[in-house]
């Protein structure tokens, strides 16, 4: 595929299998040597570089992200960020003594640079996707907050006017009317949103893939549209874009995405990949369904609209054609009693073991209407049907909340693996029920609430 | 403050190469053209014989130039850092999943791993030997069975104490996750020779291993290190397979070849943290003060012995930590079992070690209720101008007089400078209130012993020179994963001259420039090199200073150097002897003084000196999903006269984050068949950014060592992985775990501290 984009200021054209990773590209085929490795899996950050397109800035995995993918934009590895001297987040990590093996410093470093461009404060969500074995990370921070402020670069304003420039000639399909002919025509072909799970495919599996079509030059199944009552988000709407719109709309639910992968893991990854992957443990769908979102799915000039629950068949198995593609989804846009309860090991960047959605709806001390899901807790994303009818129409206290607890285990029987136990699975669920409940008390119930 | 001043705050030496990109690590050097990759193929079979291995769909992979089995390897196969019992690749037998079986040679990294997944091979599997009980049953340990040693009379002295508990405590594991994966680059030499390039803590076993597998002398290798991408003991013995992999590779193909882990497999490959049960009985008295205590020591070392047995030993000879224990006895029980082969992570056996005693502290305070920290502080090891308790010798189980012991006054400042007593109280009060979260805090001190126990190994070597314009370079045994030894060594050789560190050059570790290195490990990195840098340096300072000075006092300072009325530049200083024929170039030794031990008594003195360091931790706990954080840490560390502060106080705040993450979410699994199921970084859980405590105050003593370490300076690098301890007595008594906590896992993943919340309410 030829490729063309910015890179380090110097326009390059790239003809290169689809399934090249950035890394590997840069480490391999052009010797910048300074982008590493850590993880090959979008875990660890090391491999950390600036994106710039007409959005913004921002910081991406290099190691699952492939060539295709940054068509027409321009990239900042740590060997470009310094161009114009060194840029402040380097001289305050030098300063503060933010590297000791140095080794996940040049991926901090891109981190650092794409939340200072963007006036960044909140440091460790910014850089949550950037494993450090040494610092402790506090050192880093201190730079993180030493650099707040400072002048940016002035490569991020030549980049910024290379891309406002003539067009780029770009891969196709260019919107979702080419994406359903070509998909139609070609239906074992691999569609490539964000690719931070299939990166994984290629990095870890070591599957080739000789039939593929990227999605992200369709800017039409990007957009986020909000009418009086909906929202609706296009299949290529990134997480990072869900999570402002949510935090807007559904601060719970943001505050999920907030945990949801890393900052460079939202930047790529979007909500379309997210349902249309079908995975038990995907953080969006329990949200979603308990909102009792409205999936769009399309084939060639054909549309159908689904309940989302409705798309999750079995483990491993959607409701979704041949040729078929997921084109958007549409959730309400007022769900004030919506929280959202993602239950990992580590707070950020963890796959949930229990993702929990609840949105009971209660007049005059009734459940009026309660809708309830779980992630993790079956082979998909489902409604804890027993759960709702056990609170549907009855008094919103702690007896209730107690039957609802016991029917949870009518709805689940959970599975053991290297996250969670089945009986913790279903404990905690349990405790999230309860959580809920507390919460609406006003009781505190946060962890990440309390202040030292 | 001076430049050279060796106190001084100095960044480290590569900073600005750390974030600018340029730092080179192995897999950054230039290769020459048609450099090969490696990789390894895997056992699928945790215990079993090999009964038949076809080769052919991997050597007709794409890409691939050659496969190796264990019968091709020309001379020694055997990378184990002890005992032979390590082969590069497996022979007749199988001991775990993931041990390397064969060698793939390709024409690029993905060819390589690619064909490594087509091994067709057939084992006889036996049953696998995985847990304590199973290795106990049969009788599968290492060394000739259990190692104790004693002090006084522990049984009857416990038969008659006032009060007595017993109780157990089980420690996990634990993954390095340095983040740059095992590497290694061989360069094949004219005559056979090899240079490797390898990521190590140990160049000179490196170069060994090598010379042994190419049927070499070690001259006909060299190893260079400039730097790590992290190590913790992680790279200490592990990294010989892939150097010996590449040489041997190399050897056969006359090219270059690199061999790095990709993440998984350095995970599934090599050896973690030894997770430990340790066992306890103890007698004590209504104060709370100990009469005589027995441990049971046991611990998982996996499939070969590895570094096992001076693991084991330290965690023996850290059953104390501070404490005068009049009566003691420790026993360790060191398992062989089918897993990844358990090795070197910083504290090497310490913190499971002052766990278990951390523990019986928590125990007793809680059998009392007293303030731990109170139960702590009345079993410390007297002060250097106190008399032991009830005239007891204030020496450890082994036998070795504590004279330096600081924590007396260390605990005195550290409780009140972090307000311990007042923010309980508030603690205590803030519980009442909230139902579902629960707040704790707890303190807990560390008393570390400097030197490796191995005797001998407590040596270094240093290279010194001074070019004729003044320059200097400088070269020494240790080597520099994160630590910043580097730097300090630099500060150390620029003091003795008297001159900016801008003027001395750091130089990768090279086994050709100086030999016999040991390991950096066992924090002794900077006490061991920079002696021998000091040596070295002051060789040649005194060489200059005979010439210039002709019996006149001579000064180095400033970037001058002065005699009588004379005051002429360093440069001009060496100019001038070099002109005369003055040798300014010197190599420097150094042995630790004053170590006697006998490992098998358990009697001696087999560190120079120990460290000490007190921590207090507040804790938030969830109780209906077990989620908690650690929300404040207060660290007090005793680092002597520091050589950097700076670089020292980011041992402390990165050691007590690593810490935590033993104590929390580094959870490693394995399933039932040896597999082991956390792999990679998507299912272990390393801390991340918001996982450090909120708030982290971390303060050096402002001390000297009493002994005569360089510039009167104290080791660093492991002690602070075990401040985090106090973490765990956060948990324990008042988020009101205890009763739960009884003979748990020390993990407080949040399923464990719900399962514990679910044994306090039965």
């Amino acid at each position: 595929m030829e490729v063309s984009f910015l890179l380090n200021g110097e326009a390059v054209q790239v003809s290169a299998h689809p399934t090249v990773t950035l890394l590997d590209w840069l480490r391999e085929g052009r010797g910048l040597t300074g982008t590493k490795e850590g993880c090959n899996e979008g875990d660890c950050g090391a491999c950390t570089v600036v994106v710039q397109d007409l959005d913004g800035v921002r910081a991406v995995n290099a190691c699952i992200l492939f060539l295709p993918q940054l068509d027409g934009k321009a990239i900042r590895t740590v060997e470009g960020i310094g161009t114009d001297g060194l840029h402040p987040v380097q001289e305050a990590m030098i300063a503060h003594h933010g590297s000791q093996c140095g080794f996940c410093t040049p991926g901090f470093i891109a981190s650092m640079v794409a939340g200072h461009a963007n006036g960044r404060r909140d440091h460790d969500t910014v850089l949550a996707g950037n494993l450090c074995r040494c610092t402790g990370y506090a050192p880093i921070i201190r730079a993180a907050q030493a650099a707040e402020g400072a002048k940016v670069p002035a490569w991020i304003a030549r980049d910024a006017a290379w891309l406002a420039t003539a067009a780029k000639a770009t891969h196709a399909p260019h919107n979702s009317d080419e994406l359903a002919a070509l998909y139609a025509a070609k239906p074992d072909a691999l569609l490539i949103a964000g690719a931070t799970d299939i990166g994984l495919w290629v990095t870890k599996q070591l599957r080739a893939f000789d039939e593929v079509i990227f999605l992200n030059q369709c800017a039409d199944l990007a957009e986020v549209q909000i009418s009086e009552d909906d929202i609706r988000l296009g299949a290529m709407v990134s997480m990072a874009r869900v999570h402002q719109v949510m935090a807007q709309y559904h601060p719970s639910y943001a505050e999920m995405i907030r945990r949801y992968g890393s900052e460079q893991v939202r930047n790529a990854a979007t909500i379309g990949g997210n349902i249309a992957n079908g995975s038990p443990i995907g953080d969006n769908p329990p949200a979603l369904i308990a909102l009792g979102a409205r999936l769009h799915l399309r084939k060639g000039a054909s549309r159908r609209e689904i309940a989302l629950e409705d798309f999750f068949l079995d483990y491993g198995r959607q409701d979704r054609a041949e040729g078929e593609f997921v084109e958007a989804v549409t959730l309400p846009k007022n769900a004030p009693d919506l929280r959202c309860y993602k239950l990992s090991k580590r707070f950020d960047q963890d796959i949930s073991a229990v993702c929990g959605a609840f949105n009971v709806t209660i007049e005059n001390g009734v459940v009026q209407d309660a809708r309830v899901a779980f992630g993790g807790m079956a082979g998909t994303p489902k409604l804890a049907h027993a759960t709702m009818a056990a609170l549907q129409g009855q008094p919103w206290n702690m007896a209730t909340v107690e039957a609802a607890c016991a029917a949870l285990t009518q709805d689940f029987t959970p599975l053991s693996d290297m996250r969670a136990s089945a009986a913790y699975r279903m404990a905690a669920a349990q405790g999230m029920m309860r959580r809920y409940y507390a919460e609406r008390q006003g009781t505190p119930t946060s962890v990440l609430e309390v202040a030292p | 403050m001076s430049v050279h001043n060796p106190m001084a705050s100095m960044a480290h030496d590569s900073a600005r190469l750390h974030v600018t990109g340029a730092a080179r690590y192995v897999d950054d050097v230039p290769t020459p053209q048609g450099c090969l990759h490696l990789a390894f193929a895997l056992s699928p079979v945790a215990r079993g014989v090999i009964r038949k291995m076809d080769l052919s769909a991997m050597r007709a992979a794409p890409g691939v130039v050659a496969v190796l089995s264990a019968a091709d390897l020309p001379f020694a196969n055997d990378v184990s850092p002890s005992v032979h019992d390590e082969p590069l690749l497996a022979t007749d037998r199988v001991h775990y999943m993931g041990q390397p079986v064969a060698l793939v040679v390709a024409d690029s990294h993905l060819a390589a791993r690619k064909a490594a997944r087509l091994l067709q091979i057939e084992i006889d599997a036996e049953p696998p030997i995985f847990s304590i009980e199973d290795a106990i049953a049969a009788d599968s340990c290492f060394e000739d069975g259990p190692r104790v040693w004693a002090k006084g009379d522990a049984q009857s002295v416990l038969d008659q104490a006032p009060r007595r508990l017993q109780g157990a405590i089980t420690m996990g594991g634990q993954e390095h996750f340095y983040l740059e994966g095992q590497a290694a680059l061989a360069l094949p030499q004219e005559g056979g020779d090899m240079v490797i390039h390898s990521s190590t803590q140990h160049p000179t076993e490196i170069q060994h291993k090598v010379a042994d597998a190419l049927g070499l002398p070690m001259h006909g290798v060299r190893v260079e290190c400039r730097r790590m991408g992290g190590g913790f003991g992680g790279k200490e013995s592990q990294g010989n397979a892939l150097a010996v992999a590449c040489a041997v590779a190399a050897r056969l193909t006359g090219r270059a070849c690199k061999m790095r882990y990709d993440r998984d497999d350095d995970m599934i490959i090599t050896g973690k943290r030894h997770d430990f049960r340790i066992a306890y009985d103890v007698g004590f008295d209504d104060q709370g003060q100990i009469a005589a205590v027995r441990f049971t020591q046991i611990t998982r070392g996996g499939w070969a012995q590895d570094l096992t047995a001076p693991v084991a030993d330290r965690a023996m000879l850290h059953a104390d930590n501070a404490y005068l224990l009049p009566h003691a006895e420790i026993t360790s029980l060191r398992l062989r079992t089918n897993m990844q082969s358990a090795t070197a992570f910083r504290g090497f056996g310490g913190p499971q070690g002052v766990l278990g005693i951390e523990r019986v502290m928590d125990h007793i305070a809680h059998d009392l209720g007293l303030d731990p920290a109170l139960v702590r502080r009345r079993n410390y090891y007297a002060a250097p101008t106190q008399p032991a308790r009830a005239g007891l010798a204030n020496t450890t189980p082994y036998g070795m007089e504590v004279r330096d012991f600081l924590l007396h006054e260390m605990t005195d400042q550290l409780l009140s400078d972090c307000a311990y007593a007042a923010r309980r109280a508030e603690i205590t009060a803030w519980n009442e209130t909230s139902p579902i979260l629960k707040r704790g805090i707890a303190f807990s001190p560390v008393k570390f012993g400097i030197s490796f126990t191995l005797t001998h190994l407590n040596q270094a070597g240093a290279l010194v020179h001074v070019y004729q314009d003044g320059s200097i370079m400088m070269n020494h045994g240790g080597t520099e994963m994160g630590q910043g030894l580097f730097q300090k060594l630099a500060q150390v050789a620029a003091s003795r001259f008297g001159v900016g560190v801008d003027q001395v050059k750091i130089t990768a570790t090279d086994t050709a420039k100086v030999p016999n290195t040991s390991a950096t490990a066992a924090s002794s990195g900077s006490d061991l090199n920079g002696m021998a840098v000091l040596a070295a340096c002051d060789a040649i300072r005194s060489r200059m200073a005979a010439f210039l000075g002709q019996g006149a006092e001579v000064r180095f300072a400033d970037g001058r150097v002065l005699w009588g009325a004379q005051n002429i530049s360093f440069a001009e200083a060496v100019a001038a002897c070099y002109q005369a024929r003055v040798g300014l170039s010197a190599t420097g030794f150094y042995k630790t003084p004053d170590l006697s031990w006998d490992r098998a008594a358990g009697q001696g003195r087999p560190f120079f000196y120990f460290a000490h360091g007190a921590a207090v931790s507040e804790v938030v706990i969830d109780t209906l999903t077990g989620e908690n954080r650690i929300l404040r840490a207060d660290i007090l560390h005793d680092v002597g006269a520091s050589l950097n502060p700076a670089l020292d106080r980011g041992q402390v705040e990165g050691g007590y984050v690593q810490g935590a993450g033993w104590l929390t979410t580094e959870e490693l699994i394995w399933d039932h068949q040896g597999r082991l199921r956390t792999h990679a970084p998507s299912t272990y859980k390393i801390p991340a950014c918001s996982d450090r405590p909120p708030v982290f105050n971390v303060a050096l003593v402002d001390g000297q060592n009493p002994e005569s370490t360089i510039y009167r300076s104290k080791a660093v690098g492991e002690l602070p992985f075990m401040l985090d301890i106090s973490f765990s007595g956060a948990l324990g008594r008042d988020c009101g775990l205890w009763g739960g906590l009884s003979h748990w896992t020390r993990f407080a993943t949040p399923e464990r501290i719900l399962a514990a919340i679910a044994g306090v309410r039965s």
